[in-house]
């Protein structure tokens, strides 16, 4: 085998980004699969008063105090609802640990850079500041969903970062 | 491995080192030094000075060596002590801290107070001591000489007894040729060695092989002092020292003074060198009391980290026990009288898991003894600074208390203490005039009160005058009366910018510190009360919890949710009465408890609780008290008391008002634990941003009747 190609080949797949795919209502979502750190059910979240609707509460992750956010409340879709089927994904992102209530898990796809889309300028209720670009795979598209961002931006009122007395 | 790796060890130890030096200090009587304090003190002034050159901190090291120099003449008898020169070893001793805490922040020591001290010491040296004794040493390290490198007693002390069975390990001869021979060392390692080799003195010849291989050496230098540089690299059994020549050697007398051996090592071998200071610490006086050596093997260092981590691990498993427990008692209902051997385990887990929980929580407890032993020092230096005397006892130094509050508690404390030696405690002419022992007496005492510690700072001085402090409080236009009860009006004194003192001292008077003080001790979950008597004393009583780990809860259910309340904060509860009740101005309810008006907190409504009682009738009152403010706070049900491992919300999420934690309970579900003083503040703000919407459910009751 000749080595150079293989180097080229390895190249080009460490540039491949590997992406969890969910889904929120009818649209399919990715975030990179690096910030994840498991997926699992919804059950036994504690409410946290006067917070935004989309705080769903803490639960406790292995004993570890855990935020739950509900992406289907804050980006506005309708028909949410608890059941054996809701997931949470339990996310890494800037030292923080945060679980967020999606409408289900797909797969995970592998999406070379070519595939990868700048996002265009649009979206009240989902700034593009929080997207990474848009993955087109086929006759799919995924909005992908730049997590730091989103998850620690003032909105989600999840970081002390604007404390009030 | 890099040196660096090694700062922290020495820090830590430096800073032990130095408290040990203080404490002896502080000890001794100058009349009649014990020579076994004066020896340790001088180890450790020696310890220091060693670990400080290894690590090229020049400044620290040249203080320390005059110091040590002195402290040599002192333990020897050379020198008579005076408090005065006590006094001065004291202030070397501080000013070393804060070379120590330069250098331990990366930044330059504060050459000014280096260069003083120097002179200050060398003063004294100068003038204690008849110039026949002065050692040469002693001048040449004067402040501007450059003395790093030079010399390295640490070093060459330590190789004295470390000396492995050679019987010419100590041959030093003045001129003479060693013949160094190195067994079995690579060729890599044997650059280094006769690069180190070349510094010492003038290498003759050179030969050999990888299995032996001699180098012929000339120069002013001990065998000991080889060793000890070349035990950085190689094991001693790897080295032969013999002199080439075998002239009759005169005995290294003392401690030989070494080549730059220190720079050296710094660079090469840090690891042994640690275990040679450590060496030297422990070894380098036989004298060193036994039981000096006992805690010295009994104990280990751990950072806190892995301590708390532990103690994470222990609350998980406490947790995953209780639901497990939770689960066999639900099966052995179903199934009747099942397996007794399963109830059996279970009973047998849950008592080692709590035996367990409650050995490692001790892990984190240290005596009350670390806080204290700083204040025989803040107490002889306030005193003689006020020209008071004092007598200062304490108690209960081996109360234990969670590390970390500990740490947080010294600064109120030592605040404390000054307050009472400046107001508290009179002028010893002052004393005698009113017929007290002309010494004042400070207690300082720790002990166990329930779960809770209770530490004192008492006096016997003057006790705090009621209407002047009323007096001033007017003046500083908070609202008082007369009627206040003596602890109300104490209370005063932690007011902001509260001070009685007729004049301000650099001790204490400016009002700023009292109020403070009050706050660190609430943050830590504790209060302040104090007693005081005229002309009697006054004392001034701090309540802390053991631990900030772990609370004691109380749990409340309203709606479907369960809280935890701390039970320090809970005062009593009560069913409401209807005629109890009062509406006041606007949506605000009072509550009156035997003949006292209290507000009170729904707390579905501060935190929006569904399905919850609303009729306060049909709910329970609890009586709560935070921050000296007491309230009613009605909730559905009490569940139950109960121990909690507190869980910070903030590492993932973020601070929620009216909340102050998170516990996980039996079942493994998240309860948050209230905070009593943020949910009245809470109230207060709800109450402001609804007030323009009627609330009806507290219409019902009659108005409060004009008084």
């Amino acid at each position: 085998m000749n080595p150079t190609i293989n180097e080229a080949v390895l190249a080009a797949e460490a540039e491949n980004r590997e992406f969890l795919v969910f889904s929120l209502g009818e649209e399919e979502y990715a975030i990179d699969i690096l910030k994840v750190q498991e997926i699992r059910g919804y059950e036994n979240v504690t409410r946290i008063a006067n917070a935004p609707d989309f705080i769903k509460g803490v639960t406790n992750l292995r004993g570890v105090i855990v935020p739950i956010v509900d992406l289907r409340i804050k980006f506005h879709l309708d028909n949410v609802e608890y059941g054996g089927q809701t997931v949470v994904i339990v996310v890494n992102v800037a030292d923080r640990i945060v679980g967020i209530v999606v409408d289900g898990v797909s797969d995970v796809m592998t999406l070379t850079p070519e595939q990868i889309k700048p996002a265009p300028e649009f979206g009240v209720t989902l700034s593009s500041d929080f997207l990474s670009g848009l993955g087109s795979l086929d006759d799919r598209m995924l909005v992908l969903v730049d997590i730091d961002k989103l998850l620690t931006s003032e909105e989600m009122a999840l970081v002390d970062s604007t404390r009030k007395a | 491995m890099d040196i660096t790796d090694f700062y922290d060890t020495f820090f830590e130890e430096a800073e032990e080192l130095l408290a040990d030096m203080e404490r002896h200090l502080l000890d001794l009587d100058v009349d009649d030094p014990d020579s076994e304090q004066l020896n340790a003190i001088f180890r450790a002034a020696h310890s220091i000075k060693g670990g400080a050159g290894t690590f090229g901190f020049d400044v620290l090291q040249k203080t320390t060596h005059i110091l040590e120099n002195l402290l040599d003449h002192a333990r020897k008898g050379e020198l008579a002590l005076r408090a005065d020169l006590v006094d001065t070893f004291l202030e070397a001793k501080d000013i070393m801290h804060e070379q120590l805490d330069a250098y331990r922040s990366e930044q330059t020591p504060d050459q000014e107070a280096f260069e003083r001290i120097c002179r200050t010491l060398q003063q004294i040296a100068l003038e204690e001591l008849s110039s026949g004794t002065l050692e040469p040493g002693l001048a040449a390290s004067e402040a501007s000489a450059p003395v790093a490198g030079e010399q390295a007693p640490a070093l060459s002390q330590a190789s004295e007894l470390a000396a492995p069975v050679d019987d010419v390990t100590s041959a030093g001869s003045d001129a003479g040729c060693l013949v160094v021979t190195l067994l079995n060392v690579g060729d890599k390692d044997r650059t280094l060695l006769v690069e180190e080799l070349e510094q010492l003195g003038t290498i003759q010849s050179q030969s050999g092989d990888e299995k032996r291989y001699e180098v012929l050496l000339q120069g002013d230098v001990s065998a000991d002092d080889i060793e000890a540089v070349m035990c950085f690299i190689i094991e001693p059994e790897q080295i032969e020292i013999r002199p080439a020549a075998a002239p009759a050697v005169a005995p290294a007398s003392g401690a030989p003074e070494a080549a730059p051996a220190p720079m050296v090592a710094s660079e090469k071998a840090p690891v042994s060198e640690k275990k040679t200071t450590a060496a030297d610490t422990k070894a380098s006086e036989k004298k060193a009391p036994a039981k000096k050596a006992a805690t010295e093997s009994s104990s280990i260092r751990v950072s806190v980290d892995k301590v708390d981590q532990i103690i994470n691990l222990v609350g998980e498993l406490i947790i995953t026990q209780s639901m497990l427990d939770q689960t066999v008692s639900e099966m052995s209902e179903q199934a009747g009288a099942s397996s007794g051997s399963l109830q059996n385990g279970m009973s047998l887990l849950q008592r080692n898991a709590r035996d367990l929980q409650e050995a490692v929580m001790s892990i984190r407890m240290i005596p009350m003894e670390f806080v204290f032993s700083r204040f025989p020092r803040v107490v002889r230096d306030t005193a003689s600074k006020l020209g008071k005397e004092i007598e200062l006892i304490t108690e209960g130094k081996s109360t234990e208390l969670d590390k970390s509050l500990v740490e947080r508690i010294t600064d109120p404390l030592t605040h404390l203490v000054r307050n009472s030696l400046d107001h508290g405690v009179e002028l010893p002419e002052v004393r005698e005039a009113l017929g007290k022992p002309r010494t004042g007496k400070l207690t300082l005492s720790a002990r166990h009160q329930g779960g809770n510690i209770l530490i004192e700072v008492k006096d016997d001085g003057a006790g705090m005058d009621r209407d002047r402090l009323l007096a001033k409080a007017r003046e500083n236009g908070l609202s008082v009366s007369d009627t206040m009860s003596d602890e109300e009006v104490f209370q005063l004194i932690f007011a902001p910018g509260f001070s009685t003192a007729a004049q301000v001292t650099d001790v204490s008077g400016r009002g700023v510190g009292m109020d403070v003080v009050k706050r660190n001790i609430q943050g830590m979950g504790g209060r302040v009360e104090i007693q005081s008597k005229k002309g009697e004393g006054t004392n001034t009583r701090i309540v802390l919890p053991l631990t900030l780990a772990i609370l004691d809860g109380m749990s409340i259910r309203v709606g479907g949710e369960t809280f935890i309340l701390p039970l320090s904060t809970v005062l009593e509860s009560l069913q409401p009465a209807k005629d109890d009740m009062y509406a006041m101005a606007g949506d605000d309810v009072v509550l009156k408890v035997r003949d006292e008006y209290l507000p009170v907190i729904a707390i579905h409504e501060v935190l929006d609780v569904e399905n919850a009682i609303t009729d306060p009738t049909k709910s329970i009152a609890v009586i709560v008290q935070g921050e000296g403010r007491r309230y009613a706070m009605l909730v559905d049900e009490l569940v139950g008391q109960q121990q909690v491992v507190v869980k910070n919300l903030e590492d993932n999420y973020r601070k929620v008002p009216g909340i102050s934690a998170a516990t996980i309970l039996g079942d493994g579900s998240v309860a948050l634990i209230l905070d009593i003083t943020g949910l009245h503040r809470l109230s207060r703000v709800k109450k402001e941003a609804g007030k323009r919407v009627n609330n009806p459910s507290f219409s019902f009751f009659k108005e409060a009747e004009p008084s």
